[in-house]
């Protein structure tokens, strides 16, 4: 197979989603005639009549009306223009989807794909990481994929899942990542070593784990061997893993790209903290986005996120202490 | 009667004297931001200096100018949209604001922390975009409530825009609806361009027109095809004077089309021909300066006069913000609080 785009995977899964379930339809701004604002489902509308639907910018109605068809049976893939503007959503994401099966034991079958993470120039409504404030609510499914295989399957576990799902898909990862397929499909809740080390272990998810990637690589040229825990889906979190991880290295980096309150990162340090407490030769790092919205301009976007030269600095920290 | 009877067109041949002075200050201000924005779009196109996106109003200057020369800078609220950079211009906003905020130099009002269109000064009644449509009503709204409140409202008013698509929002109709409920003083422009983003609007509302709209809230509905300056200036004056003579929100519907992409990135091909080839398909700045030598109010070369004076003003700010700094992170507070005893350590 020719090499395909991290975005190409996703409209591929959309594609068979579609063609291999007539209860799959797709919902969203623009997303018929136009392909999306990130062409993620470009000719889906023209290969699918009938099935691809532009909404109106309604986002509270379109989630509402998902969640309406998951009851009747269909099988919905929602499409935010932005991850960002499922804040308007929120209320039928948190209070409808996510408490239907609890609350009447109906399964709510909706993907929701948000495409999320900061790019330069995007600003404080258009880089948004929400899997964090999603991840708070009980009766949500929350994925971060972080590599063209897992947007792939783990889209299309998303659809076939009878419980809602906030798909996490990030915009940097879009265009620039690439593979030769599809791969292996695993499991959704399983974390991977995307990378075996011995002297520490950063645990991180979706375009972090590719920053992280990079910097256990610098940290190689000074004799550091860094493992590197690519956790897919933040909710359900594979704890098993990331603790045989800990006990392998003795020291925990956790690096995420939402807010610094809260959230995911710090459930991993929680979690690590309270059940392998002793495991650890240091204390538990963790970084985030600086503590503000994201910012315009580059220079300051480029400050705002955790990048390489921003891991490096505190793997080092970590492997000294 | 039919759509299009009911549209306020103007006839030139009609005496709108009145309209002079208004009109005139309309058109001066379309041409300014129409070279602005042309210049915006060829820095984005030639690259490096704009990062992110670049929205224009191409075509809607005539509706958006049209409004804002109704709005005094420092006394009415104005909280305009992604397609009001003429707008802003009537208001009074500086040329430097804009090339600032899109060249995100840290002297521009949002000092690189915000871009484009994302830009205001709330602390003198210029509300700053969030890119969330249909937000910002209620908080025009919410900033001539607490005027009235505080008894400090005088014969000021509050104005806002929004697209066709833009009226789908939840947050359009409950502003709409409370600003009905408070009678405030407020103009609602929604600039009815055909399409949003790709959407055109037979995918985004069912009603026969938008205006239909205001009956149901219970506020004053206005339409006008808004590529026509002259109807534009006219059909303005009564909405400000009937929301400043506190007959509550004012909604003004206006016809046209967006004459290009939705941002820059975007060809736009999905716009029919046909669609551009039809009246509101037409360039209301064409049709502006048209009327004005039609109507004896300015003479060729005053108008070629006023594009010489645009493009220097233009020019000549471009050359400024180039030489000023860029944010630099190493400086940048960091602070999302005004309490600063209240910021937590940042790093993590
Ligand atoms: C709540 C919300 N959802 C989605 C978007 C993404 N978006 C930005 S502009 C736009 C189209 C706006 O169309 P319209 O309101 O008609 O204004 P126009 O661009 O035509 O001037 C969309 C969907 C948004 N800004 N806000």
């Amino acid at each position: 197979m020719s090499s395909i785009t991290y975005l190409e995977a996703i409209r591929e899964a959309q594609y068979e989603a579609l063609r291999d379930n007539p209860e799959v339809f797709l919902y969203g701004q623009d997303i018929g005639t136009f392909g999306g604002a990130f062409k993620a489902t470009k000719n889906l509308g023209r290969e699918f009549p009938g099935r691809v639907f532009d909404a109106p910018i309604s986002e509270d109605a379109m989630i509402g009306m998902a969640v309406g068809a998951a009851v009747e049976g269909a099988r919905p893939i929602v499409e935010m223009q932005f991850a960002d503007f499922s804040s308007v959503g929120f209320n039928q994401i948190v209070n409808q989807a996510a408490t239907l099966y609890w609350r009447t034991n109906t399964p709510c079958p909706v993907t929701i794909r948000l495409p999320s993470g900061g790019t330069a120039g995007s600003g404080p409504f258009h880089s948004q990481s929400m899997e964090s404030i999603y991840a708070h609510y009980p009766g949500l499914v929350i994925l971060t994929p972080a590599t063209v295989e897992d947007a792939y399957w783990m889209l299309l576990d998303s659809v076939k899942l009878d419980d809602p799902v906030i798909y996490c898909e990030h915009k940097f990862l879009y265009y620039h990542l690439k593979a030769d397929g599809f791969g292996q499909r695993m499991p959704i809740g399983k974390a991977r070593i995307a990378r075996p080390g011995r002297d520490a272990t950063i645990v991180t998810y979706s375009a972090m784990l590719h920053e992280s990637l990079r910097a256990a690589e610098e940290l190689r040229l000074d004799g550091y061997e860094v493992e590197v825990v690519d956790l897919r889906s933040v909710k359900p979190m594979d704890t098993d893993t990331i603790l045989a991880s800990v006990a392998r290295t003795g020291r925990l980096l956790v690096v995420g790209e939402s807010f610094p309150w809260g959230g995911a990162t710090a459930e991993v340090i929680a979690r690590v903290s309270s059940e392998a407490f002793h495991l650890l030769d240091a204390p538990p790092l963790r970084l985030n986005s600086k503590d503000t919205p994201i910012p315009y301009h580059p220079n300051l976007w480029k400050a705002h996120r955790p990048t390489t030269a921003s891991i490096s600095a505190e793997l080092r920290k970590l492997l000294r202490y | 009667m039919t759509l299009s009877d009911k549209i306020v067109t103007s006839m030139p041949s009609q005496g709108f004297e009145d309209l002079r002075h208004d009109f005139l200050k309309a058109l001066r201000c379309m041409i300014l931001s129409r070279t602005l924005e042309d210049k915006l779009g060829s820095l984005y196109r030639a690259g490096g200096r704009i990062v992110g996106g670049v929205y224009l109003g191409r075509g809607q200057e005539a509706f958006s100018a049209a409004a804002g020369i109704h709005l005094r800078w420092g006394r009415d609220i104005y909280g305009p949209l992604i397609r009001d950079q003429a707008g802003r211009i009537a208001f009074g906003e500086p040329v430097l604001d804009a090339m600032r905020t899109y060249l995100g130099v840290s002297t521009g009002p949002m000092r690189g922390r915000d871009g484009n269109i994302h830009r205001g000064r709330p602390q003198v009644g210029y509300m700053a975009m969030i890119s969330h449509l249909g937000s910002l009503l209620a908080v025009v709204g919410g900033a001539l409530f607490a005027r009235r409140l505080r008894g400090t409202l005088g014969d000021s008013v509050g104005a806002t825009s929004i697209g066709d698509g833009g009226t789908s929002t939840g947050a359009f109709h409950e502003g709409l609806n409370f600003a009905a409920v408070e009678k405030l003083p407020l103009v609602v422009s929604v600039a009815n361009n055909q399409f949003a983003y790709s959407t055109p609007t037979h995918r985004q509302y069912a009603c026969e027109d938008l205006v239909d709209r205001a009956r149901g809230y219970g506020v004053g509905g206005h339409q006008v095809d808004g590529t026509d300056l002259l109807a534009c200036v006219q059909v303005f004056r009564t909405a400000f004077q009937r929301a400043r003579a506190g007959e509550g929100p004012q909604m003004v519907v206006g016809r046209l089309l967006r004459l290009g992409g939705h941002g820059e990135h975007d060809d736009a091909s999905y716009v029919p021909d046909l669609q551009k080839h039809s009246h509101e398909g037409r360039d209301c700045l064409v049709v502006a300066q048209g009327q004005a030598v039609d109507l004896g109010w300015a003479t060729p070369q005053e108008l070629r006069q006023w594009e010489k004076e645009a493009r220097k003003e233009v020019d000549q700010a471009l050359a400024q913000v180039s030489k000023e700094p860029v944010p630099d992170p190493y400086r940048e507070s960091w602070q999302a609080l005004s309490t600063t005893a209240l910021m937590e350590g940042q790093e993590r």
